[in-house]
């Protein structure tokens, strides 16, 4: 059990190995031991997650370097459940992946998994300084994800998002060693600590090393002002890269919740919550600016990617009311939307390969061939996002809205999200009606939806009705794990009383 | 040696950023070849400056700080990696969309509508 929590990195570094040293090999080899090796990532996430539910915080020191001088790993709810959410989204992208998406260059597999590693490693690692390696693990992982297929639409796209995050990564190098020269150490947990204990004269540029953290993490989570790059990239990607993209702004928001709670939280001093008057405008702004998107946009896909930076907006403005109900709530919410945005771009690609020459663009097209049953997904689909009850996204959103009735920004809080439904509501009815009723009086010549692809995108759709009616033990978790979270000691107390087994040598 | 350390820091930024802004790929990558030699030096820094002194205790009087050493060694090698990455990509977009320009724009009048 000790070693379970490496796992999630080790497993996928050795799958991606064994996938590149098997380059060449018949498609059905590398797709079996991909396979493979994401059931056995999920056992273990699904493993990592009770053993984090009983509430312990285990901490794992890489080479027996006892913290606060080694890089630890640490696993609380908060992270477990992150991991298992990002192993359940590969686990379904892969499922469409495998029913022929996979097929335009062999090396999806291979990078796929090393996206899974840095994903994984980024949730689980308690050093500012390896959250960077992972970071960059995980970029340029999706970049070449990202240029799978080729073609000008994608590099265009993909030049911009690469040039992007290169300079997110200068930034956030600018801002690591800021911290280091400032506190002396990278150990989130102690850095905790000596954060909390800084004086007024060293406060202004703790400030600017931590605001300039929130412009990283808010570029990769695609906040106002800094998403631009995000929906022309993801409605380029092909339609499994796109789904597992959906997990890319959860690591932003995850690096948000874990270094304005815990490092410069409440605990801080004279530095405490001073991402939050930056927080609250910029979130409403953010899902204004996502609305606009999705209700202006022309391609199907462009809208699904809009859709994303709403839940990005909605996520922020829990984090930035701050209390552990508005935390619980964006933390299920957080779960919600990474599955439903997920299942809605593999949703999307199924619809576009019905529509011939129409693609994805919302335009009077050849009618579907099966418009039944793809309307009928699509129409659960869209009430999960809009948040239409019975399904996940309707109970996210009323947490939400229940967290916020305290302070005066429940006016705000309120407006906005109830206005972002509406005009969601009208932008995909608009696509809906579009696409699948007013079509032209001929069947696209296109094939018929492959039934694995088809019945993946249904499971994933299921998972949110789940979600919804299992609430109540999702609730319980979320709530543990922001009672968890807004105690930041139990995790600072956890890592740094860790002492290196006994016995072990380094040499 | 501060000033000095400071004045080659906020050069190579102020020039790094400036060819960041520019239109046309080989420039921008040039500003972040630029950029990434000042964060890099900028972490070397954050263990202090300690001219003469040694980063391996009991060689010599008092050492300085090897943390950040390893640090920029990490740094160094994803920068690398990194540009050689986005260069690839450059003359690719080049091939596929005919023009260097990050729009994949070629004239004027192009960039306007």
């Amino acid at each position: 059990m000790s070693h379970l929590i490496i796992a999630p990195v080790l497993l996928p570094l050795l799958t991606a190995i064994l996938l590149l040293l098997g380059t060449g090999r018949p498609l059905r080899v590398q797709r079996s031991i991909s396979f493979v090796s994401i059931i056995a990532q999920l056992g273990v996430a699904i493993a990592l997650l009770a053993s984090a539910a009983e509430g312990s915080i285990t901490v794992y020191a890489l080479g027996n370097w006892a913290p606060p001088f080694g890089i630890v790993l640490v696993l609380d709810r908060l992270s477990a459940l992150m991991v298992f959410v990002t192993v359940v989204l590969a686990f379904f992208s892969l499922w469409y992946a495998v029913r022929g998406n996979d097929k335009p260059a062999d090396s999806l597999h291979s990078v796929l998994h090393f996206l899974l590693m840095g994903v994984n490693g980024a949730f689980l690692t308690g050093d500012l300084f390896n959250l960077f390696v992972f970071f960059e693990v995980l970029l340029i992982s999706s970049y070449t994800l990202l240029l799978h297929g080729g073609g000008a639409a994608r590099i265009k796209s993909g030049l911009h998002y690469v040039l992007l995050n290169l300079v997110g990564s200068s930034l956030f190098l600018i801002a690591a060693a800021l911290l280091y020269g400032l506190t002396g150490t990278l150990n989130m947990a102690d850095m905790a600590e000596k954060v909390a204990q800084t004086t007024a004269d060293e406060a202004p540029l703790m400030n600017a090393a931590a605001l300039l953290l929130l412009v990283v993490f808010g570029l990769k989570a695609a906040m106002v002002p800094l998403y631009f790059w995000l929906p022309r990239a993801y409605a380029s990607a092909s339609a499994p890269v796109a789904a597992m993209f959906c997990i890319m702004t959860k690591i932003g928001i995850y690096s948000i919740i874990r270094m304005y709670t815990m490092v410069f939280g409440d605990t801080a001093g004279v530095v405490a919550n001073l991402a939050e008057p930056w927080l609250w405008p910029l979130s409403l702004i953010t899902l204004g600016f996502g609305v606009a998107g999705a209700l202006a946009a022309r391609e199907l896909r462009l809208q699904i990617a809009y859709l994303v930076v709403v839940s990005v907006g909605t996520m922020l403005a829990g984090i930035a009311l701050n209390t552990e109900q508005a935390l619980s709530a964006t933390m299920y919410y957080l779960v919600h939307s990474t599955w439903v945005c997920g299942a809605l771009f593999l949703l999307a690609d199924l619809i576009v390969r019905q529509r011939g020459a129409a693609s994805d663009r919302i335009i009077i097209g050849p009618a579907l061939r099966q418009p039944v049953k793809l309307g009928a997904l699509f129409f659960i689909a869209a009430a999960a996002v809009i948040g239409m009850p019975p399904l996940s996204g309707f109970v996210g959103k009323v947490m939400l809205m229940q967290a916020a009735t305290t302070d005066e920004r429940t006016f705000w809080l309120w407006f906005m999200l109830l206005a972002a439904g509406f005009v969601t509501i009208t932008a995909l009815s608009r696509s809906g009606s579009t696409i699948f009723w007013r079509t032209e009086n001929r069947v696209a010549k296109a094939e018929k939806a492959d039934r694995g692809a088809l019945l993946a995108v249904i499971t994933m759709l299921a998972l949110s009705l789940a979600l919804s009616f299992g609430g109540n033990a999702v609730v319980q978790y979320t709530d543990a794990l922001a009672q968890q979270l807004k105690n930041p000691s139990i995790y600072t107390e956890a890592v740094l009383s860790h002492k290196a087994i006994p016995g072990v040598h380094h040499e | 040696m501060e000033i000095l350390v400071a004045v080659v820091i906020a050069v190579l930024t102020s020039c790094g950023v400036y060819l960041l802004l520019r239109g046309r790929t080989f420039p921008i990558i040039l500003g972040l070849t630029l950029l990434t030699y000042a964060v890099n030096l900028f972490i070397f820094v954050s263990g202090r400056l300690n001219p003469g002194k040694s980063t391996i205790i009991g060689v010599g009087e008092g050492y300085t700080d090897p943390l950040p050493q390893a640090l920029v060694l990490t740094a160094i090698v994803i920068s690398f990696a990194m540009t050689a990455f986005v260069m690839v990509l450059a003359l690719r977009a080049r091939a596929e969309l005919g023009n260097d320009h990050v729009d994949g724009r070629t004239k004027v009048e192009d960039v306007k509508s």
